[in-house]
């Protein structure tokens, strides 16, 4: 099979299979006081001393969550409602439009529940936030604002998005910043401290670690109302027995990730740029979605996004699946219900381009092969999507 | 054969798909999405294709080692069989979504594009037989379990459909079905069959159409013009129906009334006696060709279950038919309903009923 689709996930890193099973013959509560206790602690403590030096955090910024979802909600909750607490005036929470359901969907959710007040600022063709949009949204009432959350790099068409210049902007009114990193930690250079935000989202299955287990960074200032209470571990902000040989597995996958991040990046880029390339080749009016610029800058190394004119997105994938490869339609969802993509759709896409796109990510260890046997496969997948589409129905 | 087997993650196209791997076809599952606001679960036998639905098809594919994929068609079901299903009612008439369903979504919308996506064929659990006729074409069959023949929802489908379809199941009986999935592993052995209007789960059509078309007040007339009673939306009433009349006032001798037309224009329904339903000759709207058949030794049903009616097929200056009489009198046939014709076993064709007569 020719997987290309890590940005769902990636298979784990042998460093991480064998640190996680290192474990898992040892017996140890990391919160209990004897030695089997702070044996468990120990490989906790060293393995949170590893994420955070190579994200710029120090160890006491790193709070251990069940993955990049429960980090998003737990920002998202948290954040809006001590910020609430501290002074009520402040009901408003600001995203961007191309934000992952694990985070929007939390929003959505303040806003029914909470009676929070959400504005979602758009993005360029590119994907690229519009920034000027988010100052005027501030500056409409500073005070009122709870938070802002604005993704690192956008996982459907890996757009590279302007953080610093958000925090910029947040902090002239002290306003915490949280970011979706869960894409690009890993693949982009980070540093927690000097990007400024005050949370950041990550997840140590789309970096070849475990699933089941992330992390959200936290400023050591920023106090979010807890979403698990009970024995109080993680600064008492996220209770829960710690899953030891998970974050062992977390660790030593962040660590081979950044280890050989410069060298895999040149790697993996190459062939996104030579899919991209063969792809525009074998179908001239394919469209790519996302930046043009093939840079660190503006594109995650690892994606390619393309709308093929006269295909249903599902159509290609069965038949790209019955050839082989895996791809995906936007993000992978169990229902299997082909929703156009909001984040295509915020790009200014018509619903029937959103829903004929096609996303391939390429992941650590990709091969030309891989990239080959898609550009092999994808004209004869296009023409036969095209007859079985027939007439598209419009779902606006 | 590429086959697409359409699971709705029920017990009989489970079974069907499972003939059709072991019949050597290289089969891949799809379940259709047909509601764009799924429930999550199934509440007892009344609607289908819920998310629970599609995790059971999912574990049939599993367990037969097939691929498994979920189309999305629940934009055209909308169009093609629930706003029909509404539109006819507002019009006075008795709709079968399933026909509707049959015409329009399974054996028209998937089979285009499965056939668009190279594949041969539609495997559906329905019992009914497609088998070749003397003259090398291909004729539809009643299944041979009596009390689960669907041929009558297949009616519709042309000989062109029928090339490029599979029924499995047309040879066995329901116990038969019931009892090879659970010797085959597939846990849906003994999930209930659905019934009535997919898209209804409560069963409760009149609400359904109250909600899409809101309350419309009128008069239940008796056939004189007195007003009788009155109603909330003539759409929600059927020709033969007696039940939900709430007619406060009896009869004046005391009988029991029945809807006996509905006039959608002014909002009227009509009701009386039982006698005054009584019909013989049905007329079509779409006239059908009868191919060696005598047309005075058919059999025709209006709807899915019950026994077929003798009949004789009457044939018009064109030589086609488009009008039957039936020997017996029967009562309440609403238009809009399908009539199917067979000989005997054999389906020799369908219209849909355009109006009914004594």
């Amino acid at each position: 099979m020719t997987y290309l689709d890590h940005a769902a996930t990636t298979p784990m890193r042998p460093e991480a299979i064998a640190a996680m099973a290192a474990q898992f013959g040892d017996v140890g509560n990391a919160s209990s006081l004897h030695t089997a206790g702070r044996r468990a602690r120990r490989v906790v403590e060293e393995s949170r001393e590893v994420i955070a030096g190579h994200l710029g955090a120090s160890p006491s910024d790193v709070v251990f969550t069940a993955g990049g979802t429960e980090s998003d909600n737990l920002a998202v909750k948290g954040l809006f409602w001590a910020r609430r607490t501290q002074d009520p005036q402040r009901v408003r929470f600001l995203t961007s439009a191309i934000e992952h359901h694990a985070l929007i969907d939390p929003l959505m959710w303040l806003g029914k529940a909470e009676d929070a007040q959400i504005r979602q600022v758009g993005v360029d063709a590119d994907g690229r936030l519009d920034l000027a949009a988010l100052a005027e949204l501030i500056m409409d009432d500073p005070d009122s604002v709870a938070a802002i959350s604005i993704m690192l790099a956008n996982n459907e068409v890996g757009t590279i998005q302007p953080l610093l210049e958000v925090v910029a902007l947040a902090k002239t009114h002290d306003i915490p910043v949280h970011t979706d990193a869960v894409q690009a930690v890993g693949q982009l250079e980070l540093n927690f401290a000097d990007l400024g935000v005050a949370a950041m989202s990550v997840s140590a299955h789309k970096l070849g670690g475990p699933t089941g287990i992330g992390a959200l960074l936290l400023g050591r200032s920023i106090e979010p109302t807890p979403i698990l209470h009970g024995g109080g571990q993680e600064r008492n902000v996220r209770s829960g027995t710690l899953d030891v040989p998970a974050i062992a597995g977390f660790a030593a996958a962040l660590d081979a990730a950044m280890n050989d991040r410069v060298e895999r990046n040149a790697r993996v880029s190459a062939l996104r740029d030579d899919l991209i390339a063969r792809i525009q080749r074998a179908v001239p009016d394919a469209v790519l979605n996302g930046s043009p610029i093939l840079d660190e800058a503006h594109r995650l190394p690892n994606n390619v996004h393309f709308s093929f004119p006269g295909c249903q997105g599902d159509a290609l994938l069965m038949l790209l699946d019955a050839k082989g490869i895996e791809c995906s339609t936007g993000s992978a969802c169990s229902a299997g219900i082909a929703q156009p993509s909001h984040v295509l759709l915020a790009l200014g896409a018509s619903q029937i381009a959103a829903r004929s796109s096609l996303r391939f990510s390429l992941g650590w260890n990709s091969t030309q092969t891989d990239v080959d046997s898609v550009v092999e496969a994808i004209a004869p997948a296009v023409e036969r999507a095209r007859l079985a589409s027939g007439t598209l129905v419009d779902h606006a | 054969m590429k086959v697409i087997a359409a699971l709705s993650g029920g017990v009989d196209s489970a079974v069907a798909a499972a003939r059709a791997v072991d019949a050597g076809h290289e089969v891949v599952g799809v379940h259709l999405a047909l509601s764009a606001s799924r429930e999550t679960h199934r509440v007892g036998s009344r609607g289908c294709c819920t998310l629970e639905d599609a995790r059971d098809a999912r574990r049939i594919a599993d367990v037969l080692g097939i691929p498994f994929y979920v189309w999305d068609l629940s934009a055209e079901f909308r169009r093609e069989v629930v706003d029909d299903f509404i539109a006819e009612y507002q019009a006075g008439r008795t709709p079968n979504p399933c026909i509707r369903c049959n015409e329009s979504i399974k054996f028209s919308a998937v089979l285009n594009k499965a056939r668009g996506l190279g594949f041969d064929a539609v495997c559906t659990g329905h019992y009914a037989r497609i088998e070749n006729d003397e003259a090398g074409g291909l004729v539809l069959k009643r299944g041979v379990d009596p009390q689960k023949d669907q041929s009558y929802v297949l009616g519709v489908l042309s000989e062109q459909d029928l090339s490029q379809s599979l029924f499995p199941l047309g040879d066995s009986t329901k116990d038969q079905v019931r009892r090879e999935a659970s010797e085959r592993g597939l846990l849906v052995a003994d999930k209930s069959d659905s019934y009535d209007v997919c898209f209804i789960p409560d069963g409760d059509t009149g609400a359904f159409l109250r909600s899409e078309l809101g309350d419309q007040p009128g008069d239940i007339v008796d056939e004189s013009g007195a007003v009788v009673g009155e109603h909330q939306g003539a759409f929600a009433f059927t020709v033969g129906q007696r039940r939900g009349l709430a007619l406060g006032d009896p009869a004046d001798n005391g009988r029991a009334r029945f809807v006996l037309s509905i006039e959608p224009i002014n909002n009227k329904v009509v009701v009386g006696p039982r006698e005054s339903l009584a019909v013989q000759r049905l007329d079509l709207e779409t006239s059908i060709a009868l191919k060696d058949v005598d047309p005075d030794g058919i059999e025709v049903q209006w709807r899915a279950h019950g026994s077929p009616a003798a009949a004789r097929a009457v044939i018009n200056t064109q030589g086609v038919v488009d009008a039957v009489e039936l020997r017996d009198v029967a009562y309440g046939i609403a238009a809009g309903q399908e009539l199917v014709m067979f000989v005997g076993d054999r389906v020799v064709g369908s219209a849909r009923i355009r109006s009914a007569a004594r």
